[in-house]
């Protein structure tokens, strides 16, 4: 018995995958030349499937900023938030996302997936009911987990199933939170937070909204779904990533609950991992503020999904939900799937293969997502690469279609 | 070891379970109380969660998703959902 004999079902998964190309999840990136173009296996790339929505990875605030925090700050804070780690930048940054969403409190964390995993576990307890959206992501499900709460889990995106489960428990004294996504990383539908909100507020719950891809993306000042909903008030706890719209790596929880800083010496994956790089805490501050003195990103941003979510319907891709910056293309199968993938990176085009169980009812992705760092021109290119492999699928189907009759 | 033997509650929620779980029979095999949900139906992590919602559904009780890591076969299923209806 080998330690890793468990793994054998994926292992024998992934070598099916290489064997029809490229590793899709061992991809190389070269060399970056800007936020939308890499080279990829020595063939210039345009990326789209970086979550990169507002560009800011090579916006010069933000780089000049987390440069000068290098020079300043050194390259490492090598300590954790609740001993050596804990700079006045940390704390700026954490005011400053306080004030930008409107909370009494922020706390931040190394990365998005942790700050779920601290947001979560530090919240519910062994008393206590989570009751989290089915298509929930990894670190939601993981977070969940380590909080040893019980788990009830609900129909993707629907208010009344949540609201019958909440009733299915009773109405016994553990506390209960709900939780939801804003726009859903894999098929880039969104959250009808509005209705979610008014079950939670019947059930007497608490709601968590993690707004990961939503947060810069959505509403008027880019404070994410629950302020295009208008309910910002009814939503108890946020989280975000700052690995997305706000360019760099790390996460937070906001809350304006009284007793939500309890978090900073309950919350063990807040307090034992090394706080966030100086130079990370100083691009997000810059990157904040770039959020609030640059709406024309997002309507950058919002044009290029438009244009490239006409575009693949157009040539006659189906796409998985309404128009947004995560246009998700359905492939009939996994094979498909792969080989589509690996046309589109021989043209020079990179999206995000996602395949079952990290999709949602077995859906086999072509995951694009836009940047407002795009430009129209190489939108339009992006498009005719499409294009030319819808051709190459439709080949596909005829040969396929012409293989039956032979066997026959 | 003798086997054990169920009451024929949990008989019939055997066979409710393996009418439920002809969706996920990709390969047709005979379903009955030893069948295995991962090493022969192939029941990945996500599918056996949304098995666990229809089944929260049809018999109009929660099983937190909690539980379900010791589910292995049909008939651990069954007993889990029994205590379940029970109000375990």
């Amino acid at each position: 018995m080998d330690i890793f004999d468990k793994y054998s079902l994926p292992a024998a998964r992934h070598e099916k995958v290489l064997k029809a190309g490229t590793d899709p999840f061992g991809v190389r990136m070269e060399e970056l030349y800007s936020a939308t173009e890499a080279r990829v296996d020595g063939k210039r790339t345009i990326l789209v499937g970086t979550n990169n929505y507002l560009g800011l990875t090579y916006d010069p605030l933000c780089m000049e900023a987390a440069i000068e925090a290098i020079r300043v700050h050194g390259t490492g804070t090598t300590g954790s938030r609740i001993a050596n780690g804990t700079y006045a930048t940390h704390v700026a940054l954490e005011r400053a996302l306080a004030t930008f969403l409107d909370k009494r409190s922020a706390m931040v964390f190394p990365t998005g997936y942790q700050a779920n995993l601290g947001i979560l576990s530090g919240l519910a307890g062994a008393n206590d009911v989570i009751l989290l959206d089915a298509d929930s992501h990894a670190s939601i499900y993981d977070g969940c987990r380590l909080s040893g709460a019980t788990l009830v889990r609900f129909r993707h995106n629907d208010p009344a199933d949540l609201d019958k489960r909440l009733a299915r428990l009773g109405g016994d004294d553990r506390c209960k939170l709900v939780v939801v996504e804003g726009i859903y990383s894999m098929l880039g539908d969104r959250a009808p937070l509005r209705e979610f909100a008014e079950v939670k507020r019947s059930h007497g719950a608490y709601l968590l909204v993690d707004e990961a891809h939503s947060l810069g993306v959505l509403g008027d000042h880019g404070r994410g779904v629950a302020e295009e909903q208008g309910i910002e008030h009814e939503v108890d706890f946020v989280v975000g990533t700052f690995s997305k719209s706000l360019g760099a790596v790390g996460g937070f929880g906001a809350s304006s609950h009284p007793k939500f800083d309890v978090l900073r010496y309950c919350s063990r994956p807040y307090m034992f991992t090394a706080s966030a790089s100086p130079s990370n805490v100083a691009s997000v501050l810059a990157a904040l503020r770039e959020i609030e003195r640059r709406p024309d990103l997002r309507r950058r941003l919002w044009a290029n999904a438009r244009a490239l979510f006409d575009g693949v319907v157009a040539a006659g891709f189906e796409v998985c939900a309404e128009m947004s910056p995560v246009i998700a293309l359905r492939m009939k199968d996994e094979e498909t799937a792969i080989y589509a993938w690996n046309r589109l990176l021989e043209r020079g085009v990179y999206v995000n293969l996602a395949l079952p169980p990290g999709t949602p009812n077995g859906a086999c992705l072509l995951r694009a997502s836009v940047s407002a760092a795009h430009t129209p021109e190489q939108i339009a290119e992006v498009i005719a690469r499409f294009g030319a492999l819808a051709e190459d699928l439709a080949a596909l189907e005829r040969a396929a279609g012409a293989r039956i009759p032979a066997r026959l | 070891m003798e086997p054990e033997v169920e009451s024929p509650e949990i008989d019939s929620i055997v066979s409710d379970l393996c009418d439920m779980l002809q969706r996920y029979n990709k390969e047709q095999i005979a379903l009955g109380a030893e069948t295995s949900l991962s090493s022969e139906l192939n029941i990945d992590s996500v599918e056996v969660m949304d098995l666990i919602m229809e089944i929260e559904d049809k018999f109009d009780i929660d099983i937190p998703i909690n539980l379900i890591s010791d589910v292995e076969t049909v008939a651990d299923l069954a007993r889990l959902v029994h205590e379940r209806m029970k109000g375990g």
